[in-house]
């Protein structure tokens, strides 16, 4: 980071440490290893709900620009996202886990995504694919353009890329995975759909007259304070 | 300030009835923008009699990208890959119009291996494009996804010729007013021209899955037709066009490129339906391939960038230029207009999509609202170049 | 085909009182134009479209252009004179029975804020429905006689027309991971006074 421009890495939602074997009482991971080979499995609800979800996780089947098409290439027979147990793409939002951004997001279209995410059963995650949905991209100058998807719903993993390889997907899709396995069903560190205080719904913007209003989800996005280095 | 307030409102609930005394109770369903077969975010909004499509209007705009506005606070090179991501399936030929209008507006010339490639490039994207469309026009028919699993198959291999000639799989930004970027090792050609000598069996078994098919007959003959003189007065382009028996193909019209040296013919439908639209993409690889044959065999050796343009701190004369070429959708052209300084003052993209759908509600009036998905899917938009 | 002269010749025999002038385009594609006459373009399209020898039966392209006012600083007096603004519509006509074109026409509003109405050319091309209603949307120019005029791209509501050179986008670049160019420009409105600015990197 010596690049006087480049601005301080943000901080994004912690995400808790991927833990393999997480505390399922006081057995070490070299004595459940042992027990395995006797056939005998030992596990904790959590790992095993983690571990369930992960493995199958429904997409919505919803394109918006040019990274959408390497989306359904993913799909496809060479890429074959159904090796990560994510290749059912559900039409409907309310049957979907998973809401890949695929593309730009037009302000015109904005309010209808942040519906769609609302219409989402919990628990339910986002990926931003592309740089368009990470921050407007090619298009950021436009006056059309939503300056990323995360001014206005939570974003779980970022893919960059113009458009992302099929591959870098897979790859968003297995970090993601990781990332399900890793949350906790209980105590302070609970995955984000089990704590009451984090909302599940978000306010939709209006259309303005001259932009949309409010232009971004203040609770959610605040830009960084930038003091840059010099 | 608008005539239809309901149709540019932002959306409510998608589904409500309206009571109408000469017709009874019709029913409004808004399609899209999220919908699985609607090709991106496109939205329409139908009203129903029963099944029966009575009225339908597009609603346009959810992927207005600005394409315009940025071009015009930018240099003319600069807009090169931005042209890639308009209908971005085909990015070769949009490069190739792009380069076609400067070149008109900056007086350019294109060295002859130049003008071969680019018609390679272009013949290819024609292959990846209307394979594609026919996969999305019987997953739009209901088959799940089988055929286009088969033409997602070929087009990884020619996204692979293109990845390795330009780095980017889709997004090529291959060529340049006054030739092409880079030179394609005979290794490359040898591939490639090896992929094209094998399309034509692709074509037969698709064709013998799918052009036979029952199913397939009962649900696009006769649906969707138009008329050769609606369609000419709506300004369709393309295979829609030709569909309805019309014979014009920018390729032989203009003769732009290299084009006038190959020998191939333009297929022609007889009804303007659904079918034909199908059928003229399977009969236009045919022909694409055996373009592509000849331009393997012909190409010349030479350079691939005429040495005086500059590309850098490009600043055409004062003037406006039309280019435009027979993009895989139909006539794609860019409209600029120079007044000297290094941005275009006016840059205006001529999408063949969106002019294509200017039809769309003649063709679905009285059929059912499961044709107008396949009428849509036949008419082969990309949402990128419609709403630009 | 005709050359644009004799079309304009052939218009003019035909609309004596309408005023029609040739605008030549300078550049190397040497694509001249016809200007036409408000008051006479349906009938002149309406002519164009039905002529046995031009058929022009085929409207490709429909755009706007928005020019703006111009202060001319006259070379020898150095008398400033400042030259109204308005707004163009450009069609450019093809003929696909007859394989020609194409014939360029241009119609200019009075100025770019009330008197910005032209006749639409929707009722002799239908391709020109949506393009029309793009150039309403982007240049505001409205179209006298179109079937269903409204915003294409934009909302309902948005009440700009942003194609238009001085329309001032929302200003929504309050972080910018890598700003630089005029996006650093306007980025920079949004740093904190005390906090250093960032230096335009070195090439
Ligand atoms: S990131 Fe690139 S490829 Fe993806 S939607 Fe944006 S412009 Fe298209």
């Amino acid at each position: 980071m010596s690049d006087p421009t480049r601005p301080e890495p943000v901080e994004r939602a912690a995400t808790p440490a991927p833990t393999p074997f997480p505390a399922a009482g006081n057995i070490s991971d070299a004595d459940r290893e042992d027990l395995r080979q006797h056939g005998i499995l030992l596990t904790s609800l959590e790992e095993l709900y983690g571990w369930g979800r992960s493995n199958s996780i429904w997409p919505l089947q919803f394109g918006l620009a040019c990274c959408a098409i390497e989306m359904i290439a993913a799909a496809t027979a060479r890429f074959d996202i159904a090796r990560f147990g994510a290749e059912i793409f559900r039409p409907s939002p309310r049957q979907a886990d998973l809401m890949i951004v695929s593309g730009t997001v037009t302000k015109k279209m904005a309010p209808l995504v942040v519906r769609l995410w609302n219409q989402m059963p919990e628990p339910k995650y986002c990926i931003a694919m592309g740089a368009c949905a990470i921050s407007g991209g090619p298009f950021k100058q436009g006056y059309n353009v939503l300056k990323g998807i995360d001014r206005l719903i939570p974003v779980d993993i970022y893919i960059p890329g113009c458009p992302p390889r099929p591959e870098a997907l897979l790859h968003g899709l297995t970090e993601l995975q990781a990332k399900i396995r890793g949350e906790r069903v209980s105590g302070p560190q609970a995955a984000r759909h089990l704590r009451a205080d984090q909302p599940s719904e978000f306010p939709i913007p209006d259309y303005g007259e001259h932009d949309l209003e409010p232009p971004s989800n203040p609770a959610l996005f605040k830009p960084p304070v930038l003091p840059r280095k010099t | 300030m608008s005539l239809f307030p309901h149709l540019t409102a932002p959306p409510g609930p998608t589904v409500r009835a309206v009571h109408d005394e000469f017709h009874g109770d019709l029913l409004e369903v808004s399609m899209g923008p999220q919908h699985p077969s609607t090709h991106g975010v496109f939205r329409m909004v139908v009203t129903l009699d029963g099944e029966q499509i009575v009225k339908l209007k597009p609603v346009f705009g959810y992927l207005h990208r600005n394409h315009e506005k940025i071009a015009e606070n930018t240099s003319y090179l600069s807009s090169m890959p931005y042209t890639d991501r308009l209908d971005y399936l085909c990015s070769m030929s949009n490069n190739w119009a792009y380069a076609l209008a400067v070149e008109k507006l900056g007086g350019l010339t294109v060295p002859d291996r130049a003008q071969y490639l680019r018609v390679i490039m272009a013949e290819l994207t024609r292959l990846v494009n209307h394979s594609c469309l026919v996969g999305f026009l019987f997953n739009d028919l209901g088959t799940s996804f089988t055929p286009l699993l088969y033409a997602f198959r070929e087009r990884e291999k020619i996204l692979d010729l293109f990845e390795s000639l330009s780095g980017s799989r889709m997004m090529c930004n291959y060529q340049r007013f006054g030739g092409c970027r880079v030179d394609p090792t005979p290794e490359w050609l040898a591939t490639a021209s090896a992929l094209v000598d094998n399309f034509p069996k692709f074509l037969d078994e698709y064709e013998t899955m799918l052009s036979g098919n029952e199913i397939m007959l009962a649900r696009t003959q006769g649906v969707g037709r138009v008329a050769a003189a609606q369609a000419i007065n709506a300004g369709i382009t393309g295979p829609g066009l030709r569909a309805c028996g019309v014979d014009y193909d920018v390729r032989k019209v203009d003769g732009y490129g290299f084009y006038p040296r190959f020998d191939f013919r333009v297929p022609l439908g007889a009804h303007g339906d659904t079918y034909d639209r199908y059928m003229m993409r399977i009969l236009e690889m045919r022909e694409s391939v055996k373009i592509l044959q000849q331009a393997f065999r012909d190409l010349p050796a030479g350079p691939v960038m005429d040495p005086k343009a500059k590309l850098r701190g490009f600043r055409p004369k004062a003037g406006e230029a039309y280019g435009r070429l027979e993009g895989p959708k139909g006539e794609l052209g860019f409209y600029l207009i120079s007044d000297g300084s290094p941005n275009p003052w006016r840059y205006r993209v001529r999408p063949p999509s969106l002019i294509n759908l200017t039809l769309l509600e003649e063709m679905c009036l009285g059929h059912t609202i499961a044709d107008a998905v396949v009428i849509l899917g036949s008419i082969d938009i990309v949402l990128g170049e419609v709403d630009r | 085909m005709e050359t644009l002269e004799q079309i304009r010749d052939r218009l003019l025999a035909r609309f004596p009182a309408a005023k029609i002038e040739l605008v030549v385009n300078p550049g190397p594609a040497a694509e001249h134009s016809l200007l036409l006459d408000a008051a006479f373009a349906p009938e002149i399209a309406t002519f164009l479209h039905d002529d046995e020898v031009l058929r022009l039966d085929y409207c490709s392209n429909a755009t706007g252009i928005d020019w703006p006012e111009k202060e001319i600083i006259d070379a020898t007096t150095k008398a400033k004179t400042v030259q109204p603004g308005y707004l163009e519509a450009v069609y450019h006509l093809y003929s696909m029975s007859r394989k020609h074109g194409p014939v360029i026409l241009r119609l200019r509003t009075a100025n770019r804020s009330d008197q910005v109405t032209l006749p639409s050319f929707t009722p002799v091309w239908k391709s020109c429905d949506f393009q029309e209603c793009e150039i309403y949307d982007l240049y505001g120019i409205v179209f006298a006689g179109h079937p269903d005029l409204r915003r294409l791209l934009m909302w309902h509501g948005f009440k700009d027309h942003p194609m238009r050179r001085d329309y001032v986008a929302p200003d929504d670049y309050e972080w910018e991971p890598t700003p630089h160019g005029s996006v650093l420009d306007r980025a920079k409105v949004h740093y904190p006074a005390t906090a250093p600015q960032p230096e335009t990197p070195k090439p």
